[in-house]
């Protein structure tokens, strides 16, 4: 007799080869699809998104493209999962992630067909990832000490990390911008305090960080348009009829008159609020709601420059670099902290307006303005460089440096190779698996750019059999080059955090060996 | 289908609607159910043991769970097998009582049917089969009890607790830190349990993820964690002996349950309502502030005004904190959850050491920390890991080793596990099935032939002959007259499951036992299945 279906209609069952084998093609599918952007010659991708104005987004971010991304196949998932953790957590090497546990996928799956076991494959990745983290942990560099060496370490950094970008032309110009951006929070980890603002027009080149504060907004009509020595009020208030909050309150009234005199009172009651608020002595009133015309004609008869409308975030960025508290009541004028700044007036960036406040309290934050042809372009340049700051912020936490150009993966698969030969049983067929995955970057790097990959990769690991030896692909001259004197380092937190989430990512896919899908939830036609 | 006739040869209608039903009886019902048990009870075998494989699990969403929690894939997969369905109960069940070995219960019903499938070929009458199995069972489960070991734990030494948390998170994807978790596990454990009733409430451990980092920063936090920032950004990130003001009401005017309208008709009023308002509001601070509190955890949200009045008297605030975490800050830090402002008296505000917010990443992820509270008796256990998925399934993993942790605290007797328990018990209910007479004694006999076979999937998915080397520890443990030989899963080299420090708690394995009698009992006492046909 026919053994009953045990699971609903549409849902699907797979089982051992098979589902392995669905695993290892949704894994090393997605993994083809991001490869081609590692790496400083690496190419980006057009989006277009499915939903309204089909939106394009010109990218070579990792992340990004992923996200981006409707997978069905449920190892694929794993994989974006992890590209969207090393963003939140480290920011950049998103690409890198998910090209090695593509590739130490696809190392086990040739060993799955040579009949090793998952979980002999599984024990001899975590021994070797052990072991090429403690060789990378060895050959670090950590100039915490000098901070000369330090700020030309993290340049170089910002550097690597911006050559793969679109930003690669001006990288000098942007590391520049970036590691004084970074070098400016003094060691927090805070990127709110860094603003980016993106105005088309004009060419990259023009970008620049500016020491002080840019909110987007203009300056209401009729008020001064320049303040020095500025006393700044931050709010979040509402500034149009102030509406009565208590529960069920509605205004009843009987006569036309009585209309009038409500309204009246109701002026009155703005009037005060401004009176109140004027008298903290301030020469600057920013809030985060709307102002009305009244209350600002009010302001604008004080002197005072009354901004409405700002953002949240700007509002808050705002109170952070000028000492002051965000302040919703106005009745101790005495206890308020004003902010302060040396000076604001309104400047011109391209065709808009924009206010600068400059001379802040907290030298903490920056403005980074962005300058380029087109919005697809600055949303990239946005991108890139926040992956820079993200980096270089986890860099001054952790201040372990590493080379770049491959040779982080070389020194690494070097000393996993050594361990295979020392490794008895079946598990050093792994572990040397790990260590042709490791490889296969530099070559992936080599391939995007063009070269000779095999012949490259060969002469590296050559150089490399030397003790204390810095060679890396040198992409932009096409052979094998020494690090150190390029200038290529990347930071030590990226470099394990991709390992080592790699690896995690590969493992729990090996360990799978049966997938089943529910039937999908039935939607409700909307015909 | 079959139909009764009277005498005029019209049929009778007995069921409603009965041609559109299809019906199973007699044997071919017991077959058919049989089938569908042991197709689930093959799903999980392969999950069973350190060696165990994981599953994918895609849910009608699309949402992917990896996992090789028998009650989780059991769960997730949506049966709808009637039979099916009985299987996935069974494991739910052992889940709530035992809260591991949930896979192991399912493999074990799924070989009794497999050999009363056997039994029923031969003509056995099912109650007889089902009869037997009950004796067998019973004399499992007193063998169980025989061959168990009491073992020792104080508060000081709790290595055999964590020797026996490993065991259960060796088959998780999470056994590259086992030692870490399982130190984890049992020290939250210890610091909610009340040694004296034997009784750990569980609910004292709060569970919780953030993805990031690695599984080795896994930490245990004396205190809670709520995952909520400072309502206001500028307030202190870090308080030291906060006493803790925790609130069911918002920071807002009132509303009164009962419909009600203000009218406003003159100035005078309008004013005077605007004067009460500003009242309210500077009342309720004044009076968090005035009983002392230091900070301010709030069920409903601030308005604005409010969250600056906070800020400006130098009270922190958190708004929007859930119901169930608000309560077990109130436990943790003594505290009353007070509903009204009225209400508040110093006595009623909990204590703790130290409040802090963390952040995580490069993201503006924010958490806030409540340590050394007044109460140490609830605490939490924060897991780190490269991916969600990760995190999921070491949620589960920690879930059982605390399960485990807490059966060893209210019972201490442990059996050894490889397989080892599953054997003996064998070899005893083998041994017993002679003196019985009657057909039961082929049951019975059916039943140590079934206990056989958790060991042989062990063998199975550890990669070893399965056949060979359960006859190879059977034949050894019937020698030795030893209980403690079991399968050498991870290839250490020696058999003894007391050298490989391999334990299992006595109730767990004992309820596997009963429970999967049970249900193997209730699916062949059916014998008629009727079910409504596609149409």
């Amino acid at each position: 007799m026919a053994i009953e279906r045990i699971l609903k209609d549409d849902a699907s069952e797979e089982k051992g080869e098979r589902a392995r084998m669905a695993s290892f093609v949704g894994a090393i599918a997605i993994t083809d699809l991001v490869k081609t952007t590692l790496g400083p010659k690496g190419m980006d991708k057009i989006l277009q998104s499915t939903g309204r104005g089909q939106e394009v987004t010109v990218t070579n971010d990792g992340a990004t493209i992923l996200k981006s991304l409707h997978i069905d196949n449920p190892a694929a998932k794993v994989l974006i999962d992890i590209s969207k953790v090393q963003d939140d957590e480290v920011g950049d090497g998103t690409t890198s992630v998910v090209v090695l546990a593509g590739e130490l996928l696809r190392e086990a799956e040739k060993l799955v067909a040579a009949k090793i076991h998952p979980m002999t494959i599984i024990s001899g990745y975590r021994i070797a990832a052990e072991c090429a983290r403690n060789a990378l942990l060895q050959r670090v560099v950590d100039n915490k000490e000098n901070a000369e060496k330090f700020k030309s370490d993290l340049m170089k950094i910002a550097k690597t990390t911006l050559s793969s970008k679109i930003l690669s032309q001006d990288k000098e110009h942007f590391a520049q911008l970036a590691v004084d951006a970074v070098m400016r929070l003094k060691g927090s980890t805070n990127l709110e305090a860094i603003q980016i603002i993106k105005k088309p027009g004009g060419s990259l080149k023009d970008s620049f960080l500016d020491e002080g504060f840019i909110l987007d907004k203009k300056i209401g009509l009729g008020q001064p348009k320049r303040i020095e020595n500025a006393k700044i009020l931050v709010a979040n208030t509402a500034m149009d009829t102030d509406k009565v909050k208590i529960y069920g309150a509605r205004v009843r009234v009987d006569s036309m008159s009585k209309v009038a005199e409500i309204e009246g009172a109701e002026k009155e009651k703005m009037r005060e609020k401004v009176q109140k608020i004027i008298a903290h002595g301030i020469n600057c009133f920013v809030n985060r709601q709307l102002i009305y015309n009244f209350p600002e004609e009010l302001f604008a008869d004080a002197g005072v420059l009354a901004i409405e409308h700002a953002d949240f975030d700007g509002i808050e960025r705002l109170a952070l670099v000028t000492g002051g508290e965000i302040a919703s009541t106005f009745d101790n004028p005495e206890s308020v902290k004003l902010g302060h700044c040396k000076l604001i007036e309104e400047i011109m960036i391209g065709e808009d307006k924009l206010i600068h406040f400059s001379g802040v309290e907290m030298g903490q934050a920056c403005t980074i303005v962005l300058r380029g042809a087109s919005h697809h372009m600055l949303d990239e340049a946005e991108r890139s460089l926040h992956d820079a700051l993200c980096v270089l912020s986890q860099t001054v936490n952790d201040t372990r440096v590493v080379l770049g150009g491959g040779w982080p993966e070389m020194v690494m698969a070097k000393a996993v190779d050594e361990l295979a030969r020392q490794t008895p049983g079946k598990k050093s067929h792994a572990i040397e698996a790990f260590s042709r995955s490791l490889v296969a970057i530099p070559t992936i790097i080599a391939d995007n750019a063009g070269l000779d990959s095999a012949d490259l990769v060969a002469q590296l690991r050559a150089e490399h059999h030397k003790e204390g030896c810095n060679a890396g692909i040198d992409v932009i001259s096409g052979s094998v080059g020494d690090m150190a004197e390029l200038g290529i380092s990347e930071s030590f937190k990226v470099k394990q955090a991709v390992l080592l989430s790699a690896t995690e990512a590969a493992e729990m896919i090996l360990r799978v060996d049966e997938i089943i899908t529910c039937a999908p939830r039935k939607r409700e036609d909307r015909m | 289908m079959a139909l009764a006739f009277d005498e005029y040869g019209r049929p009778f209608i007995i069921l409603k609607e009965q041609d559109q039903k299809t019906r199973l009886r007699g044997i071919e019902a017991q077959k058919a159910n049989i089938s569908a048990g042991k197709a689930v009870a093959r799903i999980l075998r392969t999950s069973l043991g350190p060696k165990g494989m994981d599953k994918i699990l895609q849910s009608p969403d699309g949402d992917v769970t990896i996992t090789n929690d028998g009650a989780t894939i059991l769960e997730q997969m949506d049966v709808d097998n009637q039979i099916a369905k009985l299987m996935v109960e069974l494991s739910r069940s052992q889940d709530y009582e035992i809260g591991d070995g949930t896979t192991g219960v399912v493999v074990m019903a799924g070989a009794l049917l497999e050999q009363a499938e056997r039994l029923l070929e031969r003509g056995i009458h099912p109650i007889r089969v089902a009869e037997g199995y009950e004796m067998a069972s019973r004399i499992a489960v007193e063998h169980l009890e025989h061959i168990s070991k009491k073992f020792d734990f104080e508060a000081t030494n709790i290595e055999p607790l964590v020797q026996t948390c490993m065991t259960t998170l060796s088959s998780k994807i999470v056994n590259r830190c086992k030692r870490h978790l399982a130190e984890i596990s049992v020290k939250a454990v210890l610091s909610v349990a009340d040694l004296d009733r034997k009784d750990v409430n569980l609910d004292m451990i709060k569970v919780e993820g953030k993805v990031g980092g690695k599984l080795e920063d896994t930490e245990l936090i004396y205190g809670i964690t709520v995952d909520k920032d400072m309502s206001h950004p500028q307030m202190p990130k870090q308080i030291e002996d906060a006493k803790i003001a925790i609130l069911t009401c918002p920071f807002e005017p009132p509303k009164p349950k009962t419909k009600h309208k203000v009218d406003i008709d003159t100035v005078e009023k309008f004013q005077t309502l605007r004067l009460q308002e500003q009242k309210y509001f500077d009342d309720m601070v004044q009076k968090c502030k005035d009983v002392g509190a230091t900070l301010v955890i709030c069920q409903w949200g601030f308005d604005d005004e409010a969250n600056h009045l906070l800020m400006h008297r130098n009270l922190p605030a958190v708004r929007w904190v859930g119901g169930v975490e608000l309560e077990l800050i109130a436990i943790a830090t003594g505290g009353r959850i007070v509903p009204r402002f009225q209400e508040l008296t110093p006595e009623k505000l909990g204590r703790a050491g130290l409040v802090r917010e963390k952040s995580f990443g490069t993201t503006k992820d924010k958490m806030l920390y409540i340590e050394h509270c007044a109460n140490s008796r609830a605490v939490t256990i924060f897991i780190r890991g490269g991916n969600k998925m990760m995190i999921e399934e070491t949620k589960r993993s920690i879930h059982d080793a605390l399960c485990v942790a807490r059966n060893l605290i209210r019972n201490n007797s442990i059996v050894y596990g490889g397989g080892s328990a599953e054997i003996s018990c064998s070899i005893a209910v083998e041994a017993a099935a002679d003196k019985y007479p009657g057909v039961e004694q082929y049951a019975i006999r059916a039943f140590a032939d079934a206990l056989d076979s958790v060991p042989m999937a062990l063998a199975e998915n550890s990669g070893l002959q399965p056949i060979e080397t359960l006859s190879a520890v059977k034949s050894q443990q019937i020698k030795e007259n030893n209980p403690h030989y079991g399968i050498d899963c991870n290839d250490v080299g020696t058999n003894d499951m007391r050298q490989q420090d391999v334990f299992e708690t006595l109730i767990g394995k004992q309820q596997q036992i009963l429970l999967a009698t049970q249900v193997v009992k209730m699916i062949l006492k059916i014998d008629d299945v009727i079910s409504p046909s596609d149409y």
